[in-house]
């Protein structure tokens, strides 16, 4: 039976981590992630976890000691953030080009500089070509949920990827919420006990894993990865039917809030999905056609469904809490509009970007952002590329 | 007739790449013998870098794994926690352990990861063409120091093998040369024992293997090995730096 259980959305994830009792968890502290190994390395001191924690020097030598594992056949997990996930960076590409599954918890904080510990989506929106899939989650449930899912579609035999699994630093890595926990053998059942790699260091059969790949054969191994990720859209979907059999909790590439008959819509990321339903239940008090959609998987990139998702509205607002800074809208903006264009075209799609380094966003900038639309509509004026609650 | 001498079953029938007179074909064969007298082929994983031998997996015979830059250590710390009955050894050079791996081989040791180094000191960057390296001697001249190394603003060389013998979590430390017969046989003596030991379960081991680059020291291979004598063995002093087992009842 499922408990119900108050957690903050670090936690969640330490304890899906213990549920799911990793062969290895190598980690570096950075806030606002040091808790989950913080927490998860008391589980392996007292014996509740199998898991080798390795304390290393940095998140290079993290993702390095991660690789090594997976690389052995083993089941990996780690957390990081921000700076850390930067640190990480060369080997996270190796990692996904190896085809090696593994599952970090990202709690998104922004990447420096000036330096900054809260908020935004600009460390994970970094990685995102670097051949990871790329989970976002708007609470602590989700994080959880995703987490557990994570394992077993980065593992899938089609996909064999390593997997983000991304929450909001602070808002809900630090705040504690209801939340529903599976039970210990569901979740074992779930993800299945240990990891079956088709092929390991020590494996059934000889190996040299990662050695020089030049010309003559670097091109075939690039596009066998990305058919792995064209191949991980299947597989999110079928883990996502099997993990609502047993929870009754529903995932997709991306939720739809209110969309049947919305004129107007808001794209999203994470917890200020949140926020943004609130407005969206105001407005449609009010009889305004309003509706949100909030991704939940960003890699691989669902642009027909959402193109789909989009088809009735008149105009749309991708915000974006990074900025890509390439003069011509965020990454999140980018995509979205991309993925509208020779499918549902002659829509008006702007972009916003908001919330940098943790700047709050509240529920009047979010009205103003529909009634930004329904002008843009009835007017015809508008700016593509906006700021939202920024001094200027 | 008795077969006297023969090719480790650890390394495979193939040419390498190294250049002519180039002392990691040497350095191979000791790993290679070591690994067959012990019996442990089918459970050894090796850990290749970047640099000269990159291509290691090409010749070793059993499972490897091509790390990144400086990154051995790390790696062979998850292979080794993943399978901690395998025998988990990295072979790197200066350029990969001494500089952009320093981090990597230092907190390996600390953690006194149970693996073994083999680190080929050749006091220069060579797969890059001979650059200056952290292990480049005083005055000596590289690509990057073409009037010497100048100790005022390009530093001092690294003795690694001192400073790892430092950290409680290396039980082994020596630094052997491959220069001459004596000594290629006293290098083999102490890579066993830095595999016997990991073996053993005691912690971090490592030997640090003095060698040659003709090629980018501009000598001939016997030129090189004097220099070798000359200059670096002055510098590296070779021996035991660290052995817990000294003074133990064999």
């Amino acid at each position: 039976m499922a408990k119900r259980v108050s957690l903050s959305g670090n936690e969640a994830v330490a304890f899906g981590m213990k549920q799911i009792n990793p062969d290895v968890v190598a980690a570096f502290p950075i806030t606002p992630s040091t808790e989950v190994p913080q927490y998860f390395s008391q589980f392996v001191a007292n014996g509740e976890v199998d898991t080798e924690f390795v304390a290393v020097e940095s998140e290079h030598s993290a993702m390095s000691a991660c690789i090594g594992a997976a690389a052995a056949g083993g089941r990996v997990m780690t957390a990081t953030a921000s700076a850390g996930l930067a640190l990480m960076w060369e080997m996270l590409y190796v990692g996904a080009s190896m085809r090696l599954p593994m599952v970090l918890a990202v709690t998104n904080r922004a990447l420096s500089g000036p330096i900054n510990i809260h908020n935004d989506h600009s460390d994970t929106m970094g990685a995102r070509d670097s051949g990871w899939i790329q989970l976002y989650s708007e609470s602590a449930q989700e994080a959880y949920d995703n987490l557990i899912q994570a394992v077993k579609i980065g593992e899938h035999k089609d996909v064999q990827l390593p997997v983000m699994v991304c929450y909001d630093g602070f808002i809900t890595s630090h705040a504690v919420e209801n939340l529903e926990m599976l039970d210990d053998e569901d979740v074992k059942k779930f993800v299945g006990e240990k990891r079956i790699a088709p092929f390991a260091l020590l494996g059934q059969d000889p190996v040299s894993m990662g050695p020089l790949d030049l010309p003559n054969h670097y091109f075939e191994h690039k596009r066998l990865q990305a058919e792995a990720m064209k191949n991980a859209k299947k597989v999110i979907l079928e883990v996502a039917a099997e993990y609502e059999k047993l929870t009754g909790r529903k995932y997709g590439f991306f939720e739809e809030y209110k969309m049947e008959d919305a004129e107007v819509a808001i794209v999203v990321i994470n917890s200020t999905a949140g926020t943004a339903k609130h407005v969206v239940d105001t407005l449609r008090a009010q009889g305004k056609k309003v509706g949100l959609i909030k991704i939940r998987v960003f890699r691989p990139f669902p642009a027909e469904e959402l193109a789909d998702a989009l088809r009735n509205v008149k105009a749309v607002a991708v915000m974006d809490k990074a900025d890509s800074f390439s003069a011509a809208g965020g990454p999140l903006f980018a995509e979205v509009r991309s993925a509208m264009y020779g499918r549902v075209d002659g829509k008006i799609v702007i972009n916003y970007i908001y919330g940098l380094g943790g700047r709050d966003v509240t529920t009047a900038q979010i009205e103003k952002v529909y009634a930004d639309l329904f002008n843009a509509i009835e007017t015809g004026k508008y700016e593509v590329y906006n700021y939202l609650g920024v001094r200027e | 007739m008795a077969i006297v001498f023969e090719r480790p079953k650890a390394l495979l029938d193939v040419p390498t790449h190294y250049c002519p007179g180039c002392t990691h074909g040497i350095i191979h064969r000791l790993v290679a013998e070591v690994i067959d007298e012990l019996g442990i082929l089918d459970k050894t994983i090796g850990v290749a870098p970047v640099g000269c031998s990159v291509l290691a997996y090409d010749y070793f015979a059993c499972d490897m794994y091509e790390a990144a830059h400086g990154r051995a250590p790390a790696v062979a710390t998850g292979i080794k926690r993943a399978v901690p009955d395998s025998i988990v050894f990295t072979y790197q050079g200066d350029g990969d352990l001494a500089a952009i791996g320093t981090a990597e081989i230092v907190h390996a040791a600390a953690r006194g990861e149970k693996i073994t180094t083999i680190f080929v000191n050749n006091a220069i960057y060579g797969m890059t063409g001979g650059q200056m390296a952290p292990t480049t001697l005083p005055g000596q001249v590289t690509e990057t120091s073409p009037y010497g190394r100048d100790v005022n603003t390009a530093g001092y060389p690294i003795r690694v093998s001192e400073m790892i013998a430092t950290l409680d979590g290396a039980v082994y430390v020596e630094r052997v040369s491959v220069d001459s017969v004596p000594n290629i046989i006293k290098a083999k003596k102490a890579i066993k024992k830095a595999f016997e030991l990991q073996m053993q379960g005691k912690g971090f081991t490592m030997v640090e293997v003095l060698s040659i680059c003709p090629t980018n020291w501009g000598l001939s291979p016997n030129e090189a090995i004097k220099w070798l004598r000359e200059n670096m063995i002055p510098y590296y002093p070779l021996g035991v730096k660290k052995d817990i087992t000294a003074g133990e009842v064999k």
